[in-house]
């Protein structure tokens, strides 16, 4: 029977298993929004196309399955932009797909005609324009093979409004061959073999964990490797719920505003087992002294990270799950027993902690602590904006389960907190999803109000409400002389009002005292709420390692203590 | 130091600009890129001439696998490849110099495609060093115009 591209289209992520698509309509994706009227897909209509981005970003992450999103051409496509660079710098399945204006009017500056094939071809793992229908249904098949394979990432298809209405026979292809894409699943077994017997020798080993273990499904793995040679296990932002934190061998997470302990495990180490992480700048400071007597087995799925940053001695390329069960099999104990005492002591002398001494004001890493002490027995998903919120929840939550955590690592995306946390309850309905959020990141997606009533996704938003884009204040207080310059945010709008005027639940917390009940109120609420919590204006994130020092040269809260005040 | 980068990729829409966009984003310096069928009509071949140390041509050729219309990279070391390139040039001699100037281009094997008052439209078709001689010999004259159409390579067996 022959389909027309737009059929094809939902036919094809029909076949692909896909539950909910989000997007925006517009006029040359008019044959599409038609397919989908009647389709058994769920269609989220979103406000803001970033933000269709962003939900179908959240989805993967929350999920594990590819997210979907679909915009019309020119500005719709450019505003999925920011969106598919967030899922492309932390290597999340997505599939875009955006309208075009005809194949005849391609490159005459036709209306709402954007070249987004591309715009988007440095932020994408892969893109296509269809030209011909009959390739249609053979491009979604790889569209979706290649996003969710290998290292994931971000695949976009542009299909003009001509080839949405040409008709085809449509057969779906049963499977996919790319001759020029074959990512390399199995760990090479005499760099495995290399490894265990390095692991045997090491004396102070430290398993550095990525958002690779999460995207490999490897977290019993690598807990189990941790267990056998008893060595610490710290994460990167993207790593977090790779392995409990709850456990005595996590440091939690390391680098600019990682854990003291962390820090100096990783610079003291003699060995680092790096595992789906890329040794990016964040994590490793001044290059040059980092690390300085520590050996790296470097475990990825893209032979691209490998050595990238820092030189690796033993690489083993493959899936991170595969290669830690053979790992497993194979590796002896170390006598890690020394090291292991003098890590306890690290994490004795340099807890993470924050200055409250009289309760006046809330801290906002108490807001995250209570959150944590309400959702711990719950499967809870935290998603967080972008800034001091982001690094609070990273240090004061304590993740115990892969995905988890949800946040905007690479590309440090503010507003992706709230459309992201949309996307997870979707994906996740019966978890407890919460977006950590600080008043500045809010505002950047906040008309997502309307979606998540509309759409009855009851998700929790707490604001660290500071009055500041709080990162950049804290830089600007450390390091250009407390000039504040365009980070002042006064307490404009009410935010209370604002999610009232949604049809949302708003609440105000301005006492310590109340953020506990709060916070239990919220998820008794079957309902959007915003928690708005008016916290201490010019807290910091600490510890802080300043860019271009070693990551053992930290700022610590007993430096600063009454020195800024 | 230069390396020659042979990658064989799909011929299809947009290939060139994947790998010129790759080139840009990641900062590599390019010397020369030339692009063109194969004995397999599907398939391209890009030879691309970089400079860079250890280190980034290790990423290059790793950058370059990663994009998914590339099928295979090779980097060419020294001595196992033939590669050639064309120039062509019209090259002005000063009043009495012409005949000298037909000498050099004559005993490098250029042919002179054009030839008129005192410059001659020339072709020359060389690899690296033949052309950097000729280039070499040309230098006490004039060259007016000059394109080449950068090095193609190919393993020797």
């Amino acid at each position: 029977m022959k389909l027309s591209g737009a059929k094809i289209l939902v036919e094809s992520l029909k076949r692909e298993g896909v539950e909910v698509i989000f997007g925006y309509p517009g006029g040359v994706v008019l044959p599409t929004f038609d397919a989908l009227y009647d389709a058994p897909i769920k269609f989220i209509l979103v406000r803001h196309e970033q933000a269709a981005a962003h939900a179908a970003d959240g989805y993967a992450r929350a999920t594990g399955k590819v997210g979907v999103c679909l915009a019309t051409s020119g500005p719709g496509a450019t505003n999925l932009v920011t969106g598919i660079a967030t899922a492309y710098m932390d290597s999340i399945p997505m599939v875009a797909i955006t309208g075009q204006v005809k194949t005849t009017l391609i490159g005459n500056d036709a209306f709402q005609e954007a070249d987004v094939t591309g715009i988007t071809r440095p932020i994408t793992k892969h893109n296509y324009l269809v030209k011909n229908v009959e390739d249609l249904s053979l491009i979604i098949k790889e569209a979706f093979y290649i996003a969710s394979t290998g290292r994931p990432g971000p695949v976009l298809i542009d299909l003009p409004v001509d080839v949405q209405f040409a008709e085809t026979e449509f057969h779906y292809p049963a499977e996919v061959l790319i001759r020029s894409y074959k990512p390399t699943y199995a760990g090479h077994p005499g760099q495995i073999k290399k490894a265990a017997r390095e692991i045997s020798r090491s004396k102070k080993p430290i398993i550095y964990a990525g958002g690779g273990v999460i995207t490999s499904g490897a977290a019993l793995e690598l807990k189990a490797l941790a267990e056998k040679i008893e060595a610490p296990v710290t994460m990167t932002l993207m790593g977090l719920g790779a392995f409990p934190q709850t456990h005595e061998l996590s440091l939690g997470m390391l680098g600019m505003h990682g854990t003291a302990y962390a820090n100096h495990a990783i610079m003291e180490s003699d060995l680092i087992i790096a595992v789906g992480a890329r040794f990016d700048d964040r994590v490793t400071g001044r290059l040059d002294v980092f690390a300085p007597g520590a050996k790296v087995i470097h475990i990825d799925i893209d032979p691209a990270s490998v050595s990238k940053n820092v030189e690796v001695d033993i690489p083993i390329v493959g899936d991170a799950k595969n290669i830690l069960t053979e790992l497993n099999k194979i590796v002896k104990k170390p006598d890690t027993a020394a090291w292991l005492k003098q890590v306890h002591e690290w994490k004795q002398h340099h807890p993470l902690r924050y200055h409250d001494p009289d309760g006046a004001m809330i801290k906002p890493q108490y807001v995250v602590e209570q959150i944590y002490e309400v959702t711990k027995d719950k499967d809870a998903v935290i998603c967080t904006e972008v800034g001091q919120n982001q690094m609070w929840a990273a240090q004061f939550y304590k993740y115990t389960q892969p995905r988890s955590f949800v946040s905007s690592g690479g590309l440090g995306t503010m507003g992706f907190g709230f459309p992201a946390a949309i996307g997870a309850k979707l994906g996740c309905p019966e978890k407890v999803v919460f977006d950590i959020a600080g008043d500045g990141s809010i505002q950047m997606n906040i008309q997502e109000l309307a979606t998540a009533v509309i759409n009855k996704i009851p998700v929790k938003v707490a604001i660290l409400n500071n009055g500041y884009l709080g990162m950049v204040r804290q830089w600007q207080q450390l390091f250009y002389k407390k000039r504040y310059s365009s980070t002042r945010l006064p307490h404009i709008p009410d935010f209370v009002k604002v999610a009232e005027a949604y049809g949302a639940v708003g609440m105000r917390i301005t006492k310590k005292h109340e953020v506990r009940q709060a916070l239990e109120k919220a998820l008794s609420i079957d309902n959007v709420v915003f928690m708005d919590f008016i916290v201490e204006e010019e807290e910091n994130v600490l510890p802080m390692v300043p860019t271009g020092e070693a990551i053992n040269k930290m700022i610590m809260l007993e430096h600063l203590i009454g020195s800024l005040a | 130091m230069r390396h020659i980068i042979s990658a064989m990729v799909e011929n299809k829409f947009g290939v060139l600009a994947r790998i010129a966009g790759l080139f840009s984003a990641r900062g590599f310096n390019i010397d020369s890129l030339a692009v063109g069928e194969t004995e397999d009509p599907t398939v391209s071949r890009m030879t691309i001439v970089v400079r860079g140390d250890d280190k980034t041509l290790e990423q290059v050729k790793k950058q370059l696998n990663k994009l998914i219309d590339v099928i295979s990279v090779r980097d060419y070391a020294k001595k196992e490849f033939v590669d050639r390139e064309l120039l062509l040039l019209r090259v002005e001699a000063e009043e009495g110099q012409k005949s000298k100037l037909a000498g050099v281009l004559e005993k490098n094997h250029a042919k002179v495609l054009v030839a008129g008052g005192n410059a001659f439209t020339a072709e020359f078709a060389g690899d690296h060093e033949h052309v950097q001689k000729l280039l070499e010999e040309l230098k006490p004259y004039v060259i007016k115009e000059m394109t080449r159409t950068g090095r193609i390579a190919m393993a020797k067996e």
